[in-house]
């Protein structure tokens, strides 16, 4: 192996990577806040809702879950507009984002949730609070605040997996690194900065769940 | 519109499935096999092989799959060889399932009581003779649901490998879309085919976690 | 002689020292019972007698040798002295009759059919013969603990260490379990146990240690310590206790 390492490029292609770790913080946000916020909704449907939604959402979990992220996006992507439902790359990549978190954030949720002693919602119902309030005060909170690790390591699973959407030309991270190596012909270093500015970002976002964990469930006695 | 009938998808699709069958099963046996020489380095007593696993853990869940299969293609490729798709692929999926199997098995050695160690000690056993006897048949058992379901994240993480080009199911969806211009009918299917090789699996686990919690209830 | 010399132990942990020099000499056949508060470093000096832990000063030898904190001095202790749980402890992916044999065969690499009969023979000891083939979660709490013993008397120990054997179970329980104890103590065999027990270190033992903040706080026969508790620290845990 007699190849020279050359990362001379980072200093004319910054920007562009700059702009790829924007979008795929971006990408991040919206996804973990609504997927986590469908995740919700359909934990608490799967526990609470109507009798007809149990198994419809049952079966979005299982059909997620079961497939590949890749095929997700290339089905709402490329799929999708043949039933006129047309849409652009970032928008389909969200899309694809927050379906995905939904579906892992519904089952952690739920497992959160069924951890929650019987004791408490009829505690909650005897103080007279609505089927909501007691969901929401007696169950999900207490619930949130047990899987929250469980939860943050998903969303970092999904901010890795993102990594994907460069395939629908959304220009995220990897898109850019696609983009600088097929200019530099220097596919292997491009690529390594690619990865440890994953891995930065990784560990940076999970101290940031972490943190954020503690802001929204302040030390009440845990568990 | 094309001549290309739903059941000329269906073939086509369903042989390049084998591919992903294939690379699935390479990769989790791959990957077990490393993973227990990991595992072993990581519960042992050297600081420098618990570390060592700890920062492999760490860099491939801390990083995408894509990023690894890229790295592999590409960093295979400096050697100056020719580098096939499926070498890569199966090596980065080896090494990243390494990563995840260690982790979970870790964790199953790590459930059992410190009671059975001491136990063990107590009764004149050395380490490897408590691994050996005590805590690996208890830590094995437990370790089949979550090792089996985490067969599932291998069969998904395949569809990656037709990024660096691997001619897998993935890649036979692209393909056959390209010909046909039926991406929502082919799309579906391919889904579909993923969901009947990943759902028995995830069905086993859950039934498997159960049998074992109503085991343990019997205590 | 002393079968266990205890001299001058002492133990920290971190800057929580929890013995403070121990000095105990227990004779061949003698039954000692240790008493005292939760915390006052009981089980850690059972703990550190059976090599579980290893001591920061002072010196424990068994049968003229010394503890070592080595492999091989380790395990050769540890072939001479055995030890009982409060928690059972059994290999729970075993049946009892396994779990009487795997040390024997994996240790002392006795063929399985004498192991077998060893193990027999020591399930019949504590009257669980026909127990042979059950696993530990279809015993109750009295059978796992006297499993538990069959188990370590296969090892032929020359001493016995006993930690609240009898603390996890129902009352109705432990009578079989101390009754096993009982006997082995009959047949002369040398045993330390912590024990909340004071009817039964009344009756049985030769000794009682009273231990109160990691130090050996009263020691003496059973009738002299029952019965005029010198320190009125013993006088208060014993009128606590009554
Ligand atoms: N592994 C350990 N690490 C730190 N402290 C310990 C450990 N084991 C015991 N201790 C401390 O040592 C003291 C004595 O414990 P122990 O010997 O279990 O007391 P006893 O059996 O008399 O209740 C306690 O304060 C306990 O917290
Ligand atoms: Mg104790």
């Amino acid at each position: 192996m007699n190849y020279a390492f050359d990362f001379g490029w980072l200093l004319d292609y910054w920007p562009v990577l700059v702009k790829g770790i924007a979008v795929t913080l971006e990408l991040t946000l919206v996804g973990g806040v609504l997927g986590v916020s469908l995740g919700v909704a359909c934990a608490w449907a799967r526990a609470l809702g109507p009798g007809w939604l149990r198994p419809v959402v049952a079966a979005y979990v299982e059909l997620i879950r079961n497939t590949p992220f890749l095929i997700q996006l290339f089905f709402i992507f490329f799929g999708l507009p043949a039933l006129g439902v047309r849409m652009g790359e970032l928008e389909a990549a969200n899309l694809a984002m927050v379906i995905n978190l939904g579906a892992y954030g519904c089952e952690i949720v739920r497992a959160g949730i069924q951890a929650t002693p019987k004791g408490q919602f009829e505690a909650g119902a005897s103080l007279g609070m609505s089927r909501i309030q007691t969901f929401w005060y007696v169950v999900l909170i207490p619930a949130l605040q047990r899987i929250w690790p469980a939860l943050s390591s998903q969303i970092v699973i999904v901010m890795l997996g993102s990594a994907a959407v460069s395939q629908i030309a959304a220009e995220d991270l990897t898109f850019a690194a696609n983009f600088i190596q097929s200019r530099t012909f220097r596919a292997f270093e491009t690529y390594f900065v690619a990865t440890l500015i994953y891995l930065a970002l990784a560990i940076a976002l999970r101290q940031g769940l972490r943190g954020l964990g503690w802001t929204l469930f302040p030390k009440r006695t845990a568990r | 519109m094309s001549e290309f009938t739903t059941w000329d998808i269906v073939r086509n699709l369903l042989l390049a499935a084998r591919w992903t069958i294939l690379l699935s099963i390479v990769s989790f046996i791959g990957g077990g096999l490393v993973g227990a020489a990991l595992l072993f380095a990581r519960i042992g007593k050297r600081r420098l092989g618990q570390i060592f696993v700890k920062t492999y853990v760490e860099l491939f869940q801390g990083t995408p799959l894509l990023m690894q299969l890229f790295l592999a293609f590409f960093g295979l490729g400096l050697f100056g060889i020719d580098v096939p798709a499926w070498l890569a692929a199966g090596l980065a999926l080896i090494l990243w399932s390494a990563a995840f199997l260690t982790e979970i098995w870790r964790g199953c050695v790590e459930a059992i009581a410190r009671g059975q160690w001491e136990a063990s000690s107590s009764l004149g056993m050395g380490y490897i003779q408590q691994m050996r006897h005590v805590i690996l048949p208890q830590a094995l058992r437990i370790a089949v649901p979550p090792t089996v379901g985490f067969s599932v994240q291998v069969v998904k993480g395949t569809a990656l490998t037709s990024i660096i080009g691997f001619v897998e199911l993935s890649k036979a969806g692209t393909v056959v879309t390209n010909a046909t211009f039926e991406p929502f009918k082919v799309y579906g299917l391919v889904a579909l085919i993923y969901f009947c090789l990943c759902w028995p699996l995830s069905k086993s686990s859950q039934i498997l976690e159960r049998k074992l919690n109503v085991a343990h209830r019997n205590h | 002689m002393s079968l266990i010399e205890i001299t001058e132990v002492k133990k920290r942990f971190g800057n929580n020292e929890v013995l403070k020099g121990i000095n105990i000499d227990v004779a061949p056949g003698e039954v000692i019972a240790v008493i005292g508060k939760s915390g006052s470093g009981k089980s850690t000096l059972l703990r550190c007698i059976n090599g579980l832990e290893t001591i920061d000063e002072g010196s424990i030898s068994v049968a003229g040798a010394q503890l070592l904190p080595d492999e091989l001095h380790l395990k050769a202790l540890r072939l001479k002295v055995g030890m009982i749980f409060q928690g059972f402890n059994l290999f729970p992916h075993l049946t009892a009759g396994r779990n009487v044999m795997l040390s024997q065969m994996v240790v002392k690499k006795t063929p399985k059919a004498e192991a077998e009969a060893m193990a027999r023979r020591q399930l019949e000891r504590v009257g669980l013969a026909h127990k042979f083939d059950a696993y530990p979660d279809q015993l109750s709490g009295g059978q796992q603990q006297r499993v538990a013993i069959a188990r370590a008397l296969a090892m032929q120990p020359i001493a016995l260490l006993c930690d609240e054997i009898t603390s996890a179970l129902d009352p109705e329980l432990v009578s079989e379990v101390l009754a096993v104890v009982k006997e082995l103590a009959g047949e002369g065999m040398t045993l330390m146990m912590v024990t909340h027990e004071m009817r039964f270190a009344r009756d049985v033992c030769s000794r009682v240690v009273f231990m109160h903040q990691g130090r050996v706080h009263e020691i003496g026969p059973p009738e002299e310590v029952f019965a005029s508790p010198k320190t009125p620290e013993l006088q208060q845990f014993l009128g606590v206790t009554h």
